[in-house]
């Protein structure tokens, strides 16, 4: 527990240390790359506890973002300018922040509830299709709801409140909060890996029944790796909502919540470093060839390429870059020579 | 889709339910596609729905070429003989079939023993491929298509019935009646039943899987060009990112009616187009958007393997 405080800590002083880093030294465009990885890092490795851990196949990780996103989007308004209105965007109060992003992970985690439980029922492909068909009723209902702007979505979302000396800079605190939080997802997650609630899940990976006789409650630890994903995925909607300042229900259909299966299998489904690597890898490979594709003045040709890449990926390797194995000291100590087997 | 005046609730109701048959329809031509790889493979062949907007395109290049498409936007197109119709749906389906079957062969065989999540991604791969590379080929800019034949309208009591309505649902029955003679009374679909009932044991009987597997795409395949050009026909324009909404609702269709069933598919695309044209119509098209997958949710908890699936160990 000390140790996790003090973990928590330093991630803290680190985060604080590259926002002010960045602010000083880096362009804000190449900070914009670095916070659309880390919010797609915190949906990454939320989605890898339902679907790497435990086994489960959830194709719905988009609509527990948008839920987090518009009743964060709506929290932080209505405390900051107290109605919908037009004007300059402010900064959000650092209570009004942090209650906003609680509420959207509170918010995504009772759809978590209402979505996992009924999936108890489903296996394989049937869950997937099943969570798919829950993500898009959610984005359709939001979308229908003229009060909250309908298909235009709800905007002038304030900005991430403040840190001492981080003023003058049109990145804001964004760094610092977003790494905060996948700081704070990644060291949960490699603890909950190794804890008890961790092997249960995946002892139900494995085989459910066996793992039902040795006494894990598989209903129940199933819906809690829902909950856990989504709740997670409510406070990265959160966090996209406030760092974009508008959102639509369409920043949320389908082809998001397979961005981040997509994300999970490249990366090798069931790590964590796995699910972090393939988080940057994809929200990044499409970025990087965009210069490739001005250059020549094709329109769509970066995403071209990125789809080659993989589909030549999963032909050369299906296990995804690192398989079920963590990239950590350890393994760097096997494969330098003399090393440990 | 036609409009409706403002008639008694019989009528209007009546308007919609055939209206919603003809969306059903093209739902049920492209569900067949999805539902018979997934009973051979056991995959979610995404990149279906981009083969319907490959369909769809080869048609509209066929009638550019042969000079069938007005000189200037805004210019009545002329009208094209309904057999050159059918030659340009015929050789749209060849050229799908070709397409789906080089999809099989590059994109999954080699994945053939992988597991089942690797083939679906590389599914997505080749679906934002075919999307992005459509935009490449073709341009992003939204294409007129032309209706190609002169627009009727039948009249039956009050309901009115476009002729390329007519033309869609007349068009998916005889495919689909003609697929299920081909499944049930054929040796290859003989193959087909065997492969998606037990691939193994298939293979043991002297059954070539590799031949039966492109056999299946090729069929879906041409079955999604079928209802890309039908579609066309009837909606003002295409795009080379029209499959990804109807791909998803026919897939859709296909769970619902139980996956792996030919009549299953059919069911279940009449399904969801009937019940999203009513509720579209007597209610709010955003809650149409949902209805599908309201159905889907509900099919899945209360009977997992759809309304005409066989239950099997596996699905539950």
């Amino acid at each position: 527990m000390a140790k996790t405080v003090g973990l928590l800590l330093a991630g803290l002083v680190a985060c604080y240390g590259l926002n002010w880093f960045l602010a000083e030294f880096i362009e804000v465009v190449y900070v914009d790359y670095l916070n659309l990885i880390g919010i797609a890092i915190v949906l990454a490795v939320g989605l890898n506890v339902i679907n790497g851990l435990t086994g489960q196949f959830s194709l719905g990780h988009a609509g527990f973002m948008a839920i987090g996103a518009f009743v964060a989007g709506l929290v932080s308004i209505q405390l900051t300018y107290g109605e919908m209105s037009s004007g300059p965007l402010e900064l959000a109060g650092l209570g009004t922040f942090l209650l906003s992003l609680l509420l959207a992970g509170l918010a995504a985690a009772v759809l978590g509830v209402v979505v996992g439980a009924p999936a108890l029922r489903l296996k394989g492909d049937y869950l997937a299709i099943a969570t798919l068909g829950f993500a898009e009723i959610t984005r359709i209902l939001l979308t229908a709801q003229d009060s909250l702007g309908g298909p235009t979505g709800i905007k002038r979302i304030p900005k991430m409140p403040l840190l001492p000396g981080t003023g003058a800079w049109d990145g804001g605190t964004s760094v610092f909060w977003i790494f905060l939080v996948v700081f704070t997802i990644v060291l949960f997650s490699a603890r909950l890996q190794r804890s008890t609630y961790g092997r249960a899940l995946i002892a139900i990976r494995e085989n459910e029944l066996a793992a039902e006789t040795m006494g894990v409650r598989a209903a129940r630890m199933k819906v809690m790796a829902f909950v856990y994903g989504a709740f997670f995925a409510g406070i990265a909607g959160g966090l996209y909502a406030h760092y974009q300042h508008s959102v639509r229900p369409d920043d949320f259909t389908s082809i998001r919540s397979i961005e981040v299966v997509v994300m999970l299998v490249l990366g090798g489904l069931g790590s964590i470093t796995g699910a972090v690597l393939g988080a940057v890898a994809v929200t990044l490979v499409p970025q990087l060839l965009r210069p490739l594709e001005e250059q020549l003045q094709v329109n769509g040709l970066s995403m071209v390429v990125y789809a080659l890449l993989l589909i030549l990926m999963m032909i050369f390797r299906p296990q995804g870059i690192f398989g079920q194995r963590e990239l950590s000291l350890k393994l760097f100590r096997r494969i330098l020579p003399g090393g440990r087997k | 889709m036609v409009p409706v005046a403002s008639v008694d609730f019989t009528s209007q109701l009546l308007q919609y339910f055939a209206n919603g048959v003809a969306k059903g329809s093209t739902y049920a031509l492209m569900a067949v596609g999805y539902t018979l790889v997934y009973g051979v493979l056991q995959l979610i062949n995404f990149a279906h729905a981009e083969v319907y907007m490959l369909g769809s395109h080869f048609a509209y290049y066929q009638a550019k070429w042969g000079g069938y498409l007005p000189d200037e936007p805004g210019a009545k197109p002329e009208s094209v003989p309904i057999l050159l119709v059918g030659a340009f749906i015929a050789i749209a389906m060849l050229a799908c079939a070709a397409v789906g079957m080089l999809i099989e062969r590059v994109a999954y065989r080699p994945l053939r023993n992988a597991g089942r999540l690797a083939p679906l991604i590389t599914a997505i791969g080749v679906s934002l491929f075919l999307q992005y590379g459509g935009q490449v080929v073709f341009g992003t800019e939204p294409k007129l298509f032309p209706t190609f034949v002169e627009t009727e309208v039948f009249e039956i009591g009050s309901v009115k019935i476009p002729n390329t309505n007519l033309l869609i649902v007349v068009t998916t029955f005889v495919l689909m009646l003609g697929l299920t003679l081909f499944v049930s009374k054929t040796r290859p679909g003989a193959a087909m039943r065997a492969c998606s009932h037990d691939m193994r044991t298939a293979k043991l009987m002297g059954i070539n899987v590799n031949a039966t597997i492109s056999l299946t795409f090729a069929i879906g395949s041409a079955l999604a060009a079928v209802a890309g050009v039908l579609v066309a026909m009837d909606q003002p324009a295409i795009t080379p990112l029209m499959g990804v909404r109807i791909g998803l609702k026919a897939f859709v269709a296909a769970v619902v009616g139980g996956i792996g069933s030919i009549p299953g598919a059919a069911l279940g695309g009449l399904v969801l187009g009937v019940s999203e044209s009513v509720v579209g119509g007597l209610w709010d098209t955003n809650y149409a958007e949902a209805v599908a997958f309201v159905f889907l949710i509900v099919v899945l908890l209360l009977k997992p393997s759809g309304l005409l699936g066989k239950a099997t160990r596996e699905k539950v």
